[in-house]
């Protein structure tokens, strides 16, 4: 048996070196509209029972690597509400074309 | 990271609410209503829960104990957040509070995370590197601080507690809570007394 250690998923950075020697860019801006309307609805779907935030953070460390760093942050979290929404059958694809 | 949305994922957005809103499951006051009541959260609610503790010792316990009580206790709706657990920093021990997997933060007493606490850099650095992360904020600590890194996550939420800078005897709550910065709160800087006008 190997005792190499597994790759860490894509979203669990703790420790990475990859960004080991890149600074901490000193981003201070709120969210803008779209990353607010996104929060606003992951929230309301949480406060009716359609979603948990367990469930976000599945849908957002499913989506693979290359997407996830092509994403913003709350384009992430859109994909992550949306593919769960269809797997629970809240909404349909049809309805999303 | 700070890029725009693209066009396509705004147009995303707008069928899925519209879709929602076309079965009755979310509609647009909700949506207004939800967003308003998450900008009104702020850092300014973690800095007068800490000057209040800096100076109240039975309040301090509270906070140590019972994070998300202590909120409550000022008037914060903490129904369906997470625990909020509060680190005491003391001579010798600092803490840093990272989500090391996405951006878990104690929204309902610090507002939305900011950019950097939500950046690859930040999360990867900060258990591997914690100094000089804080370096980059120009927080030196006393030598011989041990820091602890702790990480918040979505069932359980994580701020500091500063220490009580030296020189502000007698000040007033409102004085002290003035000097809590949302990066102080985090663990990146340290309360700074205002820099002294020339005597």
């Amino acid at each position: 048996m190997s005792d190499a250690e597994p790759t860490p998923a894509i979203h669990d950075m703790g420790g990475l070196s990859r960004f080991r020697c890149s600074p901490v860019e000193r981003d201070e801006a709120p969210p803008d509209a779209f990353g607010k309307r996104v929060d606003a609805l992951r929230q309301v779907l949480a406060q009716k029972g359609l979603m948990t935030v367990d469930e976000l953070r599945r849908g957002i460390e499913a989506i693979p690597e290359p997407e996830y760093f092509g994403l913003t942050y709350y384009e992430r979290w859109l994909t992550s509400i949306t593919g769960l929404l269809l797997e629970k059958g809240v909404v349909t694809p049809e309805e999303l074309a | 990271m700070s890029a725009p949305a693209r066009p396509e994922s705004l147009a995303r957005l707008e069928r899925l609410v519209a879709a929602l809103a076309a079965k009755g499951l979310v509609s647009e006051a909700e949506l207004a209503a939800m967003q308003a009541r998450t900008d009104r959260a702020s850092p300014e609610i973690g800095a007068r829960m800490v000057a209040r503790a800096w100076l109240d010792p039975a309040w301090r316990a509270l906070l140590l104990a019972d994070g998300a009580a202590a909120a409550e206790r000022m008037g914060v709706s903490m129904a369906g957040a997470p625990p909020l657990g509060v680190l005491e920093n003391r001579p010798g021990l600092h803490h840093l509070v990272v989500c090391t997997l996405c951006s878990c933060y104690p929204r309902a007493v610090l507002g939305y995370p900011p950019g950097w606490y939500k950046s690859f850099e930040y999360r990867s650095r900060a258990v591997r590197d914690p100094r000089g992360v804080l370096a980059e904020w120009g927080t030196a600590l006393p030598a011989g601080t041990k820091i602890r890194v702790v990480d918040s996550t979505a069932d359980y939420r994580w701020m500091v507690l500063p220490m009580r800078p030296e020189g502000t005897e007698g000040w007033s709550e409102d004085q002290l809570a003035a000097l809590v910065t949302r990066d102080a709160l985090v663990g990146v800087a340290l309360p700074q007394l205002p820099a002294r006008a020339a005597a």
